[in-house]
């Protein structure tokens, strides 16, 4: 039976390194001394997620720089085998293991290793293994910590980290909703002019009188973006008002399900006008899924047709000035919306009425007049005085802390605001 | 379902974790088979200008010659060996195709900005009243500080006044004054979509259905 | 009148002032001398600190229409990479990268560093469908996307790919887009999470959105043609082998200056005919 046994080791600073020692086959234990607790691992469930991953942390080993890695081994038993998962740089303390199943139980241990050699060495089961393969001049190379554990990962049912973006979305969900309330109960809400929206109807009314067709594009992007929605529900109301005047209107798409849900919006707005004859399914044709092919048609489109009046409401991209700069050339009228704010500026030069951001969002609300969509839209702005808020105390934190920098509070509380409002 | 996938994005628990990235997955498959309708459109749309003689047939004609060559490349693999495999290996018809046509056509199309925006400046930027004249200086600064003339213009001055060079007058005014601009814009967007988010999930606006009926 | 007629300017003249003053620098090969800028130099510095055997990903996350402004910088970057022996994953999120990269692969790679192994020195895994999925999913194990490179050739057995399970095996990861997905997909699911620096090679009209992530969550930036001449001609000078070879980033430098100098010339007629003409007209 032999015993194997690591040499104590004193480094020049004074710490005093305990050394693991197994006792192989005599099973004989060395009663580690009370320092070896102050380097230990801790293995827990990582807190809200979806069960497959344990965490552990591990106080640093001292002196550091003696060091270059730890490894992290993990076993079904206490008693091993242990097996390495992974190899984690000196200066981190802390491992995710992402490959834990749910319901399984883990034991974890991590060790220390002071130089490639022992790494490589040190890919066994057990320290007593490579000890015994060690010549017996060899030096003490791994530490390892006790065995933490058992540890099983289970799925959690809410994730803790987002509980301020769950609050946030109760708060402002709650402020639409009873926005909407007010204004079913008969509250008249102020709403500011948006010029844009205001000359649709006229930019319509031009159409029809110079006999020229209308252009609507509702955007590049597919059904799954918000700002194709927006542009869809706009489409309805200009569709509503055309059917009216009974002038042509003109959708390329570029997106196959936008086309079979443009066709419907028409039909509809076509029907409730009481036009439903004059619909026409050509109104709203595919062009491609390719963006500057789109626009090189849709630029074709405008030339030869020449539209008086051009409505781009949707996601645009690189081909916003194209198209923008197009129907400036050919005299039309031009009412652009996106949410894309690296093209707004173009449509802002190229276009007469832009709807910036937002104004695309409640652009349909606002031409409805209903009051409980504009209701929604009042609602919104708590969200806007929440950000204001936040932004503006944020900001005189941080400002006060840079002229009394003996006040470390101040930062503090501006990392505070800035975790409340933080994205995970 | 809209309920359920905001509801989801805080439950980490099967089968809550999974739902969002399943739900695009099944938009995309519902969008793979719509795109046979959006083909078969191009198809019936341009077959009858064609048929109908239309005053723009040519430009159907190349639009539906384009569609069936690169269709058929692809499909059948012409110019590749077997009935399998990558259509953008070397010596495929599709490959070169795209590689001779596609290609430069796009950079054209992208390099058609270049001359709109000479344009679209010429027409537009007029200092007009203050905010416009605030503007087009500071459109000037950034035109020059993008560029070497910018360095070239302002670098004899010392490093106490380095704020006035050109280049970092430009770099401040897209990293400060723009780019709170763009913030604030991009706040009112987040708000704007979950105002219609939560419209188009409450029911209250349903008129992208097709149906306006309160 | 004189004033209101170019007020009326066919804009078919601006078009050929416009094009005359980007071919003119062209043809005389006007290069003009580049001072970096810190953004630029952090992806610079980032790549001279990484020892070599280090991994680097290299995402190609556009297509053809930006080529001209991307492309550069790209082929700047990898040329750094691969003289400082650095292992290069090449991937692309973008289904017109792929043929970019290859090309890319063929044309930089293959013809200007020879002795580079694929397989030991770098990959080509291709484009992957999924757009930031597929970031969430390497994120935490590579092999689960891609089971091989394009030529076939298994991952796990690769030389190149011996010590990395997944994104936090990385020490550097670059995209080179403008669009979506691109670079602050890369920073929220693969910087964020695998907290692995990110850096990033977009078009000039992206940049603006994107520097609010320098330079914590993004360690630089080159942005538009401007940035890919000064990695250019950072890489130059330190490394002049590289001086011969073409200088796409530096040479559009003087195209770029001259329309820029022709667009503000333009706004300053177009306001004086303006001015002119309404002071004309309130005369009369």
């Amino acid at each position: 039976m032999a015993l194997t046994l690591f040499g104590v080791v004193l480094n020049r600073t004074g710490w005093v390194w305990l050394i693991a020692g197994w006792a192989a086959l005599a099973g004989v234990a060395i009663a580690q001394p009370a320092d070896m607790q102050m380097w230990s691992v801790k293995a827990q469930d990582r807190p809200s997620d979806a069960g497959d991953a344990v965490q552990l942390f591990w106080s640093p080993i001292a002196p550091a720089a003696e060091f270059i890695c730890y490894i992290v081994q993990r076993a079904p038993a206490a008693e091993g085998p242990f097996e390495t998962i992974a190899t984690v740089v000196s200066i981190d303390t802390q491992y995710v293991d992402a490959a834990a199943l749910t319901g399984d139980v883990y034991f974890y241990r991590v060790a220390a290793l002071d130089s490639v050699e022992a790494g490589a060495a040190d890919q066994t089961t057990s320290p007593a293994d490579s000890l015994s393969a060690a010549s017996p001049a060899r030096t003490v190379d791994t530490i390892y910590t006790a065995v933490a554990g058992p540890v099983n990962s289970t799925a959690q049912w809410f994730n803790l980290r987002r509980l301020n973006q769950f609050l946030v979305i109760i708060i402002l969900s709650a402020a639409i909703i009873y926005f909407i309330s007010q204004a079913r109960s008969g509250k008249q809400l102020y709403v500011r002019k948006i010029a844009g929206l205001q000359a649709m109807e006229e930019a319509i009314g031009r159409a029809t009188e110079m006999g020229r067709p209308i252009l609507f594009l509702p955007g590049i992007h597919d059904m799954d973006d918000v700002q194709t929605i927006a542009g869809l529900t706009i489409l309805a109301r200009v569709a509503r008002t055309v059917a009216e005047y009974e002038t042509t209107l003109n959708v390329p798409v570029s997106r196959s399900l936008v086309m079979t849900t443009a066709r419907e919006t028409i039909k509809e707005a076509y029907a409730a006008a009481g036009r439903p004859d004059s619909y026409n399914d050509n109104m709203v044709h595919y062009v491609t899924d390719e963006q500057f092919g789109y626009v090189a048609a849709v630029d074709g489109i405008m030339m030869r047709q020449k539209p008086a009046t051009c409505l781009y409401m949707g996601a645009f991209f690189a081909e916003s000035l194209i198209v923008a700069e197009t129907g400036a050339e050919i005299g039309a009228i031009q009412i652009a919306g996106t949410a894309q704010p690296a093209q707004l500026p173009f449509f802002v030069a190229a276009c007469d009425y832009t709807l910036i951001g937002e104004e695309l969002f409640a652009a349909s609300a606002y031409l409805s007049g209903e009051p409980r969509q504009l209701g929604s839209l009042k609602g919104q702005d708590v969200g806007k005085v929440m950000a204001m808020c936040a932004l503006g105390l944020g900001a005189a934190l941080l400002t006060l802390h840079s002229l009394v920098p003996g006040w470390p509070i101040l930062a503090n509380m501006a990392d505070w605001v800035g975790k409340v409002f933080q994205v995970r | 379902m809209g309920f359920v996938l905001i509801f989801a994005f805080f439950i980490p628990h099967h089968p809550f974790d999974a739902l969002g990235e399943d739900v695009t997955v099944f938009f995309d498959i519902v969008a793979v088979f719509a795109f046979i309708l959006g083909g078969g459109n191009l198809l019936r749309m341009h077959g009858n200008h064609i048929y109908t003689r239309h005053k723009d047939r040519w430009f159907s004609a190349v639009t539906l010659a384009g569609f069936l060559l690169m269709l058929f490349a692809g499909l059948f693999k012409i110019g590749q060996e077997g009935w399998c495999g990558a259509v953008d290996q070397p010596g495929a018809w599709f490959n070169n195709i795209y590689t001779a046509t596609f290609d430069p056509l796009q950079s054209t199309m992208y390099a058609l900005l270049a001359f709109f925006v000479a344009s679209a400046s010429f027409r537009a930027f007029r200092a007009k009243n203050r905010e416009a004249t605030i503007l087009l200086v500071a459109a000037f600064i950034v035109l020059l500080g993008r560029t070497p003339a910018g360095d070239y213009a302002t670098d004899w001055l010392p490093d106490s006044l380095s704020i006035f060079k050109v280049s970092n007058l430009a770099n401040w005014i897209m990293s400060v004054p723009n780019l709170a601009g763009q913030r604030a814009i991009v706040i009112g967007i987040a708000l704007g979509v979950v105002s219609l988010s939560l419209r188009v999930i409450l029911g209250v606006e349903r008129s992208h259905l097709g149906t306006d009926k309160s | 009148m004189f004033w209101e007629r170019l007020l009326r300017l066919d804009r078919r003249w601006i078009f050929l002032f416009v094009a005359v003053s980007v071919l003119l620098p062209l043809l005389f090969n006007l290069e003009c001398h580049q001072v970096p800028t810190p953004i630029v130099r952090g992806i610079f510095d980032k790549l001279e600190s990484l020892p070599p055997g280090s991994h680097v990903l290299l995402s190609f996350d556009y297509g053809p229409s930006t080529v001209p402004e991307i492309s550069p910088m790209a082929h700047a970057v990898i040329r750094h990479c691969l003289e400082r022996d650095l292992k290069v994953v090449f991937m692309a999120l973008w289904a017109t990268g792929q043929n970019l990269l290859t090309s890319t692969v063929d044309s930089v790679v293959k013809l200007e560093f020879p002795h580079k192994v694929n397989g030991t020195d770098y990959a080509n895994f291709g484009y992957k469908a999924g757009n930031q999925g597929v970031i969430n999913v390497i994120a935490t194990d590579f092999y689960k996307m891609f089971t091989t490179d394009i030529s076939g050739m298994p991952a796990r057995t690769m030389p190149l790919m011996e010590d990395v399970e997944n994104m936090s095996d990385m020490s550097l990861i670059i995209s080179f887009g403008g669009g979506f997905p691109g670079i602050k997909e890369w920073v929220q699911f693969a910087g964020d999470v695998a907290h692995v620096p990110v850096a990033g090679g977009c078009t000039a009209v992206s940049a603006p959105l994107l520097y609010p992530y320098y330079p914590q969550q993004l360690i630089g930036l080159m942005g538009g043609i401007k940035g890919a001449a000064e990695y250019e001609a950072m890489l130059t000078h330190t490394y002049p082998k590289f001086d011969p070879l073409p200088k796409r980033g530096m040479l559009a430098m003087g195209p770029q200056t001259v329309a820029h100098l022709v667009i503000m010339f333009f706004i300053v007629v177009g306001n004086l005919a303006y001015f002119l003409s309404r002071s004309h007209k309130a005369k009369a």
